[in-house]
């Protein structure tokens, strides 16, 4: 029996399950007991093993013999004191909204009074012939890492096709291992979905100095194949790159087919509202999955809905599902913040770059450092650095203050983001 | 397998065998200490794994990279002159026994 209006059960919250056991699953747990929650908490993932942290699949695991347990969020113990039940290896088949209850492949069921889906993404194919040769390489998951990191030890020439920040992370990675790198970039620069200009600019030129061939407005028209092996590939304008290794990362599709499938609104990503709930209001979404309102810190003239895959959105969003479970809901807003480790650049990026109207970079020759101020509205909406943590942090405290310098401030060239904010905050 | 020792805020001390190679952080978190959060998973982002090192040990780890140093001031307890970022600390048998006060808030 439960309220019809808000659908909470007599006797509260009892059970929580939580469909993906990545980020936004594990701290969506781990929360709702920091947060009080004695009821029953499934975490339903279907890898095999602990939940992992994906970041360090592009950077460190690839470079180092690192373990699998290297990259675990935490302990097996931890499940075990903090009493959450891991389903490792499980998949969620369907979603009984009527009853209450997910279907599992394994044959079992799972009954919910408030369900938390956090199922992902997974990479887009290359839509090209050859596209689906097993040889391709890709990277998403530990398996994927640990597979890639094999091959990658006799590779001689590796062609990265895609130049986001996952290809370019792999280029650096393989080209600090010695392998011969091409980046083929469809875009007429890397990082273009995200990027300022003068970031892709930078950027490309740091991956060209460290010898990586960087091609741009270079699509893939065909995966080259000789003798059922993968060759190389054949770039749109006709000319076949060869290569001993290709890997792909052209982005990725969000894992909405279990929400649509039990008739949730979807669209690039679970739709939910500023609360995190989708349609159904005991059913949340959280993280790479989630389409959600851009927060109301990010500033004025909002982008419309997102879908942000990054740790600081999956931990955040992790955070704020299990207070909304536990307490009357509040909406979530809370500054995006992301980085990219390549070569000896440290990229970070607070605050959501789209809809930028004006652009204001400052580079510092003797320090290597680069700022780049985005205006939307009038107002600072976010700023990316490169090796310049100060700034960094400067702003997403700005960002989650609702405050901005005026654009005539940032523009003098003396300016710096750290300073002004210590500046106003008195210090 | 590297011996440390971690002080809470309250005084009390949890003793844990990290393996060399991984850092204070990534082992604090692997064996549920409270007091170390490490948001950004590693990568000296988010100044969440904030630890205070008595002297002593200060003194036989590696300085500080700038990333380190600018992240420091953005820790939210106060930074002192033996505030370090534990995921910035790696385990190795140099520092078998090291012991690492956590400030009373991370986040």
């Amino acid at each position: 029996m439960s309220a019809p209006e808000t659908g909470v059960p007599e006797g509260g919250v009892r059970e929580v399950v939580i469909v993906g056991a990545g980020q936004a699953g594990l701290q969506t747990a781990a929360s709702l007991r920091q947060g009080g929650f004695e009821g029953g908490i499934r975490l339903v993932g279907d890898e095999p093993g602990l939940p992992y942290q994906r970041p360090p699949l592009s950077k460190a695991f690839l470079k180092k013999n690192a373990e699998p347990g290297s990259v675990a969020l935490r302990n097996a113990d931890f499940f075990e004191k903090q009493r959450i039940d891991l389903l490792a290896g499980e998949t969620v088949t369907a979603i009984d909204r009527q009853a209450r209850r997910v279907a599992l492949a394994s044959g079992g069921a799972l009954d919910y009074d408030r369900l938390v889906l956090a199922t992902g993404a997974r990479n887009r194919r290359l839509p090209v012939p050859g596209g689906d040769h097993p040889d391709l390489a890709e990277l998403r998951t530990l398996d994927h890492a640990l597979a890639f990191r094999d091959r990658l030890r006799d590779a001689k020439r590796l062609v990265v096709v895609g130049g986001g920040y996952i290809g370019l992370e792999i280029a650096a990675t393989a080209r600090e291992r010695g392998v011969e790198v091409v980046v083929c970039e469809a875009m007429d620069r890397v990082m273009a979905r995200t990027a300022s200009p003068a970031l892709s600019a930078h950027v490309g030129k740091v991956h060209r100095d460290h010898g990586v061939s960087l091609r741009l407005a270079a699509g893939i028209a065909a995966i080259a194949e000789k003798g059922g092996r993968v060759t190389g590939v054949e770039t749109a304008e006709g000319e076949t790159i060869a290569a001993d290794l290709v890997l792909f990362g052209i982005g990725v599709v969000p894992n909405v087919e279990l929400a649509a499938e039990a008739g949730l609104e979807t669209g690039n990503g679970i739709v939910v509202d500023p609360c995190l709930r989708t349609t159904d209001p005991t059913i949340f979404a959280i993280g790479d999955c989630a389409s959600f309102a851009a927060p109301p810190c990010c500033g004025p003239k909002l982008p419309g809905r997102v879908r942000l895959e990054s740790v600081q959105n999956a931990v955040d969003q992790g955070k704020a599902a299990a207070r909304n479970i536990l307490g009357p809901p509040q909406p979530y807003d809370e500054v995006p913040w992301f980085w990219s480790d390549q070569f000896e650049m440290k990229i970070q990026i607070a605050g959501l770059t789209a809809g930028s109207e004006r652009e204001i970079d400052r580079w510092n020759a003797e320090k290597q450092r680069l700022t780049v101020y985005c205006f939307r509205g009038g107002r600072l909406a976010a700023v990316e650095t490169v090796s310049n943590p100060g700034d960094h942090m400067a702003c997403r405290r700005i960002l989650a203050e609702r405050l901005s310098p005026k654009l005539e401030e940032v523009e003098a060239a003396e300016f710096s983001m750290k300073e002004w904010f210590q500046q106003m905050r008195g210090r | 397998m590297v011996k440390v020792t971690y002080r809470a805020h309250d005084g009390s001390e949890t003793v844990v065998e990290a393996n060399a190679g991984t850092s204070l952080m990534q082992t604090a978190i692997a064996n549920g200490i409270d007091g170390i959060v490490g948001e950004c998973g590693g990568s000296a982002m988010c100044a969440t794994c904030h630890v205070y090192v008595p002297e002593d040990w200060l003194q036989r780890l590696p300085p500080r990279s700038e990333v380190e140093d600018e992240m420091l001031d953005s820790a939210v307890a106060e930074r002192k002159g033996n505030s370090r970022l534990s995921c910035q600390i790696v385990a190795a048998p140099e520092i078998d026994g090291i012991v690492v006060e956590m400030p009373e808030e991370q986040i």
